[in-house]
């Protein structure tokens, strides 16, 4: 591609000025921002050099864009989606993609017959130390993984609050879909979709008929048993604190945005570099740095990759499609299903009998 | 309004609030060691027994207990200063969730103001008003210094680094001239971003910025470049305050500030730290190498 690539930044509001922000910054960027209404677009359109619509679809009229990036409440995704990909757009999607997972499925369908560059916001995958846990656990050095926890904890609500669209749940609020949805990402980018969901719980603490905390246990086809704690009405982490932690049949893993702790029981040669015991990195060894900086390199790496996708018509996302983003959907759904049912979703997972020992263990004998 | 001369090392806060770039079980730990008042007071102490007279502190609600203690004891403090780093986004990330964006802006005006009105009438605001709710902004955070030094006032990076990524940079010069107009300061900017911040704060006709960002030997987060940030320093253009000289204690301590002392443009160092003989051991490395104020 020749000209700069032209973005349009959809939704103003908490993310979608970061992302205007760092889109804007990037070089080989011409970036165009739409939002609804009031006051920040007031202000904006009078101290910014970039044109500001008011309306969507008159921006999709008038403009001739490449891509847009989308970051409006949860409930207008599906939608706004839709009508960029109609118009051959490339879409970048805020999290989470769809609050009907048919809905993901249908336009990650759509994105590929199209050869469109379809990605979703979920940064974690940008993480230095979660990139690290990622390339670990795919050399299989860890062994068998069996047991997993998955957590994120914030103080996002910590009293009752005056009604926004984050706190319907018809509009995609509350803590599963807002941060739960970050852990449960990284299960399925390690592990897919599960094939059961059990034991879901989603609590209300603070808020009026949303969940303020979500529990849950995953399970996957020859795969580990993950129990999922999410809480958003935590003071006590000063923001937003991920973490998911492993243990396979030859060690165990802890990653959180800071650093990724191996722990191994026996080096294994898929793994160089890694000795038995302890191994510490560092998200700040891990990352390289961006051409721009506001909030962690992960939210302008997630871009780069996508502009970068756009300007080279490679026709997909490097990271985050729309298909992996339909399985957190898919999950989610999962578990909504569990907690108003109460009934397990899904199959009983399938788990192969561990390999005998060729000796008999002091274990064998003990069970 | 004066030319600051800064010290050559000034004493930062990230440790005193649980941030910490490595690892969320150190920031846990010294969020709990700096949970009193005290605890803050004996680290700066140390500090400025050592000849580290400059702390350089966000807004954040906590070093209100600070600046009483400062003020209390004039004598002993005769020549703490403070440079506020503002604003400490959180009490206005909570006021928004709580309020709305307007709401928000309505809850920090003065009640019976201009600037209240025009926010209640719904109506599109003139650039005069967007300018004087900038200024009530900036004077309530610096109320908490009230009769203390404050010789020169930072913007946080990630309010310089949204602005500049949105190009709002008519921002940073209503702040630059409210600092120098109100307060007979200097006007500072924190950015990850120094090269494209230097080009775009010259755009808005603002010479040889004071300017903090990272500059450390290894390039760690020197978003823009390493050598860009090196031109930048060389080219005269930029008085530099250095932060994350050690990049997070991946280059020792000798090393990194030898290297520092050798670049043309930095001024000062920044640095945190919560024991004694890290203070000392740093001030140690800064005389040697880079002896007093030019």
């Amino acid at each position: 591609m020749d000209h700069k690539v032209r973005i349009g930044v959809v939704g103003l509001g908490k993310m979608g000025l970061s992302h205007f922000a760092m889109v804007n910054a990037h070089p080989q960027v011409e970036t165009i921002a739409c939002d609804g209404a009031g006051f920040m677009v007031d202000v904006l359109g009078r101290n910014l050099e970039n044109t500001i619509y008011r309306d969507y679809d008159t921006m999709l009229d008038a403009e001739r864009l490449d891509a847009v990036v989308i970051a409006t409440p949860s409930r207008l995704h599906a939608p706004m989606t839709t009508a960029a990909l109609e118009r051959g757009l490339h879409v970048f999607c805020e999290k989470p993609f769809c609050l009907d997972w048919a809905d993901s499925e249908r336009l990650a369908t759509l994105a590929a017959d199209k050869a469109r560059v379809a990605q979703v916001g979920y940064h974690y995958r940008y993480v230095g130390a979660f990139r690290e846990m990622k390339r670990i656990l795919d050399t299989g050095a860890l062994g068998r993984i069996t047991h997993v926890l998955a957590e994120a904890y914030g103080p996002v609500v910590l009293r009752p609050k005056r009604s926004t669209w984050r706190s319907q749940k018809s509009e995609g609020g509350g803590c599963l879909y807002d941060y739960a949805a970050h852990p449960v990402n990284l299960l399925n980018w390690f592990f897919g979709t599960p094939a059961q969901a059990s034991g879901s719980v989603l609590t209300p603490i603070f808020s009026d008929g949303i969940d303020d905390q979500v529990t849950a246990t995953l399970g996957w086809d020859e795969g580990p048993t993950a129990q999922l704690s999410v809480n958003w009405s935590d003071e006590s982490h000063r923001k937003m604190t991920t973490r998911i932690t492993m243990i396979g049949t030859n060690g165990r893993i802890f990653a959180d945005r800071q650093e990724c702790q191996v722990y191994l029981r026996a080096p294994d040669p898929a793994l160089p570099g890694f000795e038995a015991g302890w191994t510490v990195k560092y998200t700040t060894e891990l990352t390289e740095d961006p051409w721009f900086y506001l909030r962690g390199e992960e939210y302008s790496a997630q871009l780069a990759d996508f502009s970068g996708a756009v300007a080279e018509g490679q026709g997909k996302a490097v990271e985050n499609d729309f298909a992996s983003a339909a399985q957190t959907d898919r999950t989610m759904a999962m578990m909504i299903e569990n907690a108003e049912t109460g009934q397990p979703v899904g199959a009983p997972p399938v788990t192969a009998r561990p390999t005998p020992a060729r000796k008999r263990g002091w274990f064998a004998w003990k069970a | 309004m004066t030319m600051a001369q800064m010290d050559r090392l000034l004493f930062g806060d990230n440790q005193f609030f649980g941030i910490n770039h490595m690892s969320e079980e150190k920031a846990r730990a010294q969020a709990m060691r700096f949970q009193k008042t005290d605890a803050i007071m004996e680290v700066l102490d140390v500090a400025y027994a050592e000849g580290i007279r400059t702390f350089m502190c966000t807004t954040h609600d906590r070093i209100t207990e600070v600046a009483d203690r400062v003020r209390a004891d004039p004598v002993r403090y005769a020549d703490f200063r403070f440079y506020p780093c503002m604003p400490y986004a959180h009490k206005y990330a909570n006021a928004v969730t709580d309020h709305g964006m307007v709401g928000a802006l309505r809850h920090f005006m003065p009640s019976d103001g201009v600037l209240s009105t025009a926010l209640t009438g719904g109506r599109a605001l003139a650039t005069k008003e967007v300018d004087g709710i900038a200024k009530v902004l900036i004077d309530m955070e610096m109320k908490m210094f009230h009769g203390l030094q404050t010789p020169v006032i930072f913007v946080q990076n990630v309010f310089t680094d949204l602005l500049l990524g949105m190009g709002f940079t008519r921002a940073l010069r209503i702040f630059h001239d409210h600092v120098v107009t109100k307060y007979g300061v200097e006007p500072a900017f924190i950015t990850m971003n120094m090269p494209m911040l230097l080009e775009a704060l010259e755009k808005e006709g603002i010479e040889r910025p004071i300017i903090c960002a990272n500059i450390n030997k290894i390039g760690f987060r020197m978003s823009g470049g390493f050598d860009a940030y090196l031109d930048a320093l060389r080219s005269g253009r930029v008085r530099a305050v250095a932060m994350s000289v050690y990049a997070s204690g991946a280059i020792p301590p000798d090393e990194a500030i030898h290297w520092i002392s050798e670049l043309p443009g930095v001024e000062s160092i920044v640095f945190g730290a919560s024991s004694a003989g890290n203070i000392r051991g740093t001030k140690a490395l800064v005389d040697k190498y880079m002896g007093a104020p030019a």
